[in-house]
């Protein structure tokens, strides 16, 4: 070896932070936790999310919904396939760090999360003819049914840090709700990374606001937040917890999406590469139906 | 006013029994609660000894519901649906009779029980008969499955109807049911069991638990109860939503609203009037989607509130069963001590009331209609949900503040639009958190038609095709 040989470059490593309103703050408690891979290396430290991140993340998606909920939905479909694009250009960065959670065949999974992407924004401007109706009412009334936005939506996403992710996020969004999602806490990076992609496809800030940390701490708050309208428990793997969401989402009447129970995982769609039909969409929706007289 | 010769109708036609029993498994059994009375809210006579169910009662009708749901739900569809056509032509035939049965357990008015209740009723199980053969096309998949067995607590305020919305589309779908009527009308549901009987539906598809609150809380936390179906207060939704936490049920809520019924300077003014009449005193505003808010726009309010006045001033209140009367009792003791609470604290807190000058009978539940001017959105009667004939008005200059005021409330359950102007309707349909948008009507219903809130009025649809999704298991 000879001493004039430099030594090997050092890598620039990325600070991984939260994703509020289309910002990327650190833990307004300045706390962080450290990620390691499926085999145990340190990878970063990732932000651990307080109640007030939480939040003021729910403020951001509330802000963020009149806008978004009122967008075209040809406009939220172009936006969402626009996600697609910018998660296939990133396609290496998204292998790599699935790659470091332990995911088997990471290629093919971001394949996969970029698939479903184009597949649900699809749906923006679909599921209004599927959800919807003209009912013939015997009298004389134009009588329509159509779905809306619940509102803002609480999302714990599953512990399949790319596909899971985005197969609860995407649905949600779709059809003109605004979220909070807690990452997995496991392996929080690939969320973190979806958030800059997400900051560079059209998204208005607010839309997706992304936490990560601890899951015990923060969902419970979430299921409490008298601002949240919706909760997805699809990443709460802890009965205990599961239950106690429940009921604290009960204090507003909150529509919740429960865990998929033990015993029915494959058809609760708990298998993220499996088709989701339209049961996540439906979820979120309100139908509202209008009803006007007919006559001169 | 004009004054109108009495036109009662006749109670003839109703054989009210001194007592009844539960309905177990097609027989009528007694229950080892303590029975109660049940009175005529406008007279405070007592109707009938009816009895209550204990937990171990509910347990035997949750068991005979099991028990009947195999071969309920294996059944084809075309042969449930003949038992729900059957039903609906019983009910149809005998309509006069729940109609007056109606109206002397909960107090509403027969023209009402007979024009609104009694043929919505016979059209919800026709409606859902003609479904039950043809699940497999209502967009839920090639064969959808019914979810097994259904508890369902309803109200007092349309007992026979809520009963209908219950009953036919659980099973349509191919589930069994067990119904708790509310504690002050358990009346048509009784005959409805005896209509069951006629119709010979199989033992245990239906049956009906009368009692209080606690028959209610036994049976939706029995473990063996698959769906859970409540319309009530948001009170007691919200301690149902807790209690299925963590359970398989399926749950849906119908719950409180305090709608908006919203008036613009440009609306047919005659037509609002009567809008905001039917809005707020059909069923003397027992109904939750109830448009007991007035939002007029300012420049007309003076005009509106003098036209509303000399309206009220017309309506007739008394006997429910007068053909007469368009405006009943009061359901209960309990209903109209909340009532008068809320207009006490109206006043309190510095609206301005007014009743048209109304003589109440001297026995029974009785309230005038009333309306209440200068209300500020946090008044109590502007924000909590009164369940009576009671009108808080606020007014409003421009669309965004109308939208603004409506969606101000916890609940979503329905609103009201009156304008000429079409593009401005359906820009306020759009913005309005409601589960139910009337635009230059109010309070119509359909079977074909989804009923359901948003936020703090509850989940799940009621009518349609979307009515369908809360019995079956996607």
């Amino acid at each position: 070896m000879s001493r004039t040989e430099s030594p090997a470059r050092l890598a620039v490593r990325k600070t991984y932070k939260l994703y509020i309103g289309g910002a990327f703050p650190r833990s307004e408690s300045g706390r962080s936790y450290a990620v390691t891979s499926s085999k145990g290396e340190f990878l970063a430290n990732a932000s651990r999310a307080s109640r007030k991140d939480a939040r003021d993340a729910v403020a951001a998606a509330r802000k963020a919904f009149g806008g978004w909920s009122g967008a075209t939905p040809y406009n939220r479909g172009q936006i969402l396939y626009r996600i697609a694009e910018m998660l296939e250009g990133r396609r290496a960065q998204f292998a790599a760090e699935l790659a470091d959670a332990g995911t088997k065949s990471p290629g093919d999974v971001v394949d996969a999360a970029v698939d479903r992407l184009v597949w649900y924004a699809g749906w923006s401007d679909k599921i209004a003819a599927v959800a919807g109706a003209a009912n013939p009412v015997a009298g004389p009334y134009l009588n329509i049914s159509s779905p809306e936005p619940t509102g803002v939506v609480a999302v714990v996403a599953p512990d399949d840090p790319l596909l899971g992710l985005v197969s609860v996020v995407a649905p949600v969004i779709v059809t003109g709700n605004t979220c909070v999602v807690v990452a997995s806490e496991r392996a929080p990076l690939p969320a973190v990374t979806l958030a800059e992609v997400l900051a560079t496809s059209d998204l208005p800030g607010g839309v997706v606001n992304i936490l990560t940390g601890s899951v015990k701490e923060i969902a419970p708050w979430l299921a409490g937040h008298m601002d949240v309208n919706a909760l997805d428990l699809a990443g709460v793997s802890d009965p205990g917890l599961a239950v106690a969401c429940e009921e604290a989402a009960a204090e507003n009447l909150k529509r919740v999406l429960r865990p998929a129970p033990a015993d029915r995982a494959a058809d609760w769609a708990a298998d993220w590469a499996a088709d989701p039909g339209t049961r996540r969409l439906t979820a979120f929706l309100e139908t509202k139906t209008v009803w006007h007289p007919t006559g001169i | 006013m004009f004054e109108y010769a009495p036109a009662p109708e006749s109670r003839d036609v109703v054989d009210i029994k001194p007592s009844y029993g539960l309905f177990i498994g097609g027989e009528f059994t007694d229950g080892t609660g303590t029975s109660f009375k049940t009175v005529n809210p406008a007279s405070e006579e007592v109707l009938s000894e009816v009895a209550s169910a204990s937990a171990d009662d509910v347990d035997r009708a949750v068991r005979a519901a099991r028990e009947a749901f195999g071969t309920w739900s294996a059944m084809p569809g075309s042969e449930r649906a003949k038992y729900l056509f059957r039903i609906a032509r019983i009910i149809q035939e005998r309509s006069r009779e729940l109609a007056v049965l109606e109206s002397l357990d909960n107090g509403k008015p027969i023209r009402e029980s007979r024009d609104v209740d009694l043929p919505l009723v016979a059209a919800h199980f026709f409606y859902y008969a003609g479904w039950a053969d043809k699940l497999p096309y209502a967009g839920y998949g090639p064969s959808p499955r019914p979810l097994g067995v259904a508890g369902q607590v309803i109200p007092w305020n349309f007992p026979l109807l809520m009963l209908a919305w219950k009953i036919a589309p659980a099973l349509a779908c191919g589930n069994t049911v067990v119904l708790k009527p509310a504690e002050t009308t358990p009346l048509t549901a009784l005959l409805f069991a005896e209509i069951c009987r006629q119709a010979d539906l199989p033992p245990g598809v239906v049956n009906i638990v009368t009692g209080a609150g606690e028959t209610g809380a036994a049976l939706v936390n029995h473990p063996d109860v698959d769906k859970v179906a409540f319309t009530g207060s948001t009170e007691v939704g919200r301690l149902i939503a807790r209690s299925v936490a963590g359970t398989h049920k399926k749950v849906t809520l119908e719950l409180g609203g305090k709608a908006a019924n919203i008036v613009f300077d440009d609306a047919a003014l005659d037509q609002a009037v009567e809008g905001i009449v039917n809005g707020i005193f059909f069923n003397q505003g027992h109904v939750c989607c109830a448009g007991s808010r007035l939002l007029v726009q300012e420049s007309i309010a003076e005009e509106l509130l003098e036209a509303l006045k000399r309206r009220l001033s017309t309506l007739r209140l008394g006997d429910p069963l007068d053909k007469n009367t368009d405006i009943g009792a009061i359901n209960s003791a309990a209903q109209l001590a909340k009532i008068r609470e809320l207009s006490d604290h109206g006043e309190l807190e510095g609206a301005e009331r007014w009743s048209p000058a109304c003589a109440l009978p001297e026995r029974g539940f009785w309230f005038p209609p009333t309306i209440f001017t200068g209300v500020a959105q946090s008044h109590r009667i502007a924000r909590e949900e009164v369940f009576g004939p009671v009108l808080s008005v606020l007014t409003f200059r421009t669309p965004a503040e109308a939208v603004e005021k409506a969606n101000n409330t916890p609940y979503g359950l329905s609103a009201g639009v009156w304008t000429e102007k079409g593009s401005r309707i359906l820009w306020m349909a759009d913005r309005l958190r409601a589960g139910v948008v009337w635009a230059n009507t109010f309070n119509r219903f359909d079977p074909t038609s989804p009923f359901g809130g948003y936020k703090e009025s509850g989940y799940g649809r009621e009518g349609g095709r979307h009515g369908l999704e809360a019995y079956l298991d996607v």
